[in-house]
């Protein structure tokens, strides 16, 4: 019941996102968007997955992106109205992957699927999350990509600092 | 607890990713194109997490959709630095927009 109403409000919200002109609307639209679907994980079990959207969607990128448009466009001015273009095109891509995904899903019959049905959903077990399963696996089955997404970060961070300095002034 | 049916989850990412298409495509704004971008990779890792619940063991579902978010997180960092000097140069950030001036 609970996945229903976020799920609702996590279409709904994206829905809204898509069709306001304002973009401090959208950005925030899109905030109820991730938060439900912040929520949703936690009903299907990925707790740590959850928090860590909450950071770094929520909390990091979000606020990025609402900075990005408050640096991007003078907001009493017609630029903090997005223009909308390819409607026609846009509508029925959109619409043709969603009636192509969804009847794919529907025809495939995903829960009868052999390895769908040997497997039980009991993901938790005796643990109370998945923080120590997930921390275990960090360091050891893939140490090597979380290293290699540490050295991708610095090197991200680092371009984003060079990118955006004023270097007229250097 | 009841659960949730797969197949739900799955239509609710198709949903997510179509309207996240239809943003990157329907946009002119540089910012919203982004937040179309964040929306199709929620929809990728709501798939993840979903199929990561019939792998109780290994989790390997819950680890990818992790690299995800922080692939995004720098792309998102890039992605905006890029914008802003875009806008510092050409003083718009509207995609249709944005052309070399003639020399």
């Amino acid at each position: 019941m609970l996945f229903y109403i976020f799920a609702i409000l996590a279409v709904l919200s994206g829905a809204y996102m898509v069709l306001t002109r304002n973009l401090l609307y959208a950005g925030f639209s899109l905030l109820i968007t991730l938060l439900s679907i912040a929520g949703i994980y936690v009903l299907l079990f990925a707790d740590f997955i959850a928090v860590t959207q909450l950071m770094v969607y929520v909390g990091g990128v979000l606020v990025l992106l609402l900075f990005g448009i408050m640096l991007s466009s003078r907001v009493h001015d017609k630029s903090v109205l997005s223009e909308n273009v390819n409607t026609v095109w846009g509508t029925l891509v959109a619409g043709f992957i969603l009636v192509g995904l969804s009847y794919t899903i529907l025809k495939a019959n995903i829960s009868t699927l052999p390895w769908l049905q040997t497997t039980e959903l009991d993901v938790l077990g005796n643990q109370k999350s998945t923080v120590q399963s997930i921390g275990i696996k960090l360091m050891t089955d893939v140490v090597v990509p979380f290293e290699l997404a540490s050295l991708l970060l610095l090197i991200a961070l680092m371009g984003a600092a060079y990118i955006a300095t004023d270097k007229q002034k250097v | 607890m009841e659960q949730i049916p797969l197949e739900h989850i799955l239509l609710l990412s198709a949903a997510l990713f179509s309207i996240g298409v239809l943003a990157v495509i329907s946009k002119r704004h540089a910012v919203v194109v982004l937040m179309g971008i964040e929306l199709i990779f929620n929809a990728a890792n709501l798939n993840l997490v979903a199929f990561s619940r019939h792998d109780p063991q290994l989790l390997q579902g819950q680890l990818f959709s992790l690299f995800v978010i922080l692939v995004a997180a720098a792309e998102a960092a890039v992605a905006l630095a890029i914008v802003l000097r875009v806008y510092q140069y050409f003083k718009t950030a509207n995609l249709n927009q944005i052309v070399t001036p003639e020399k």
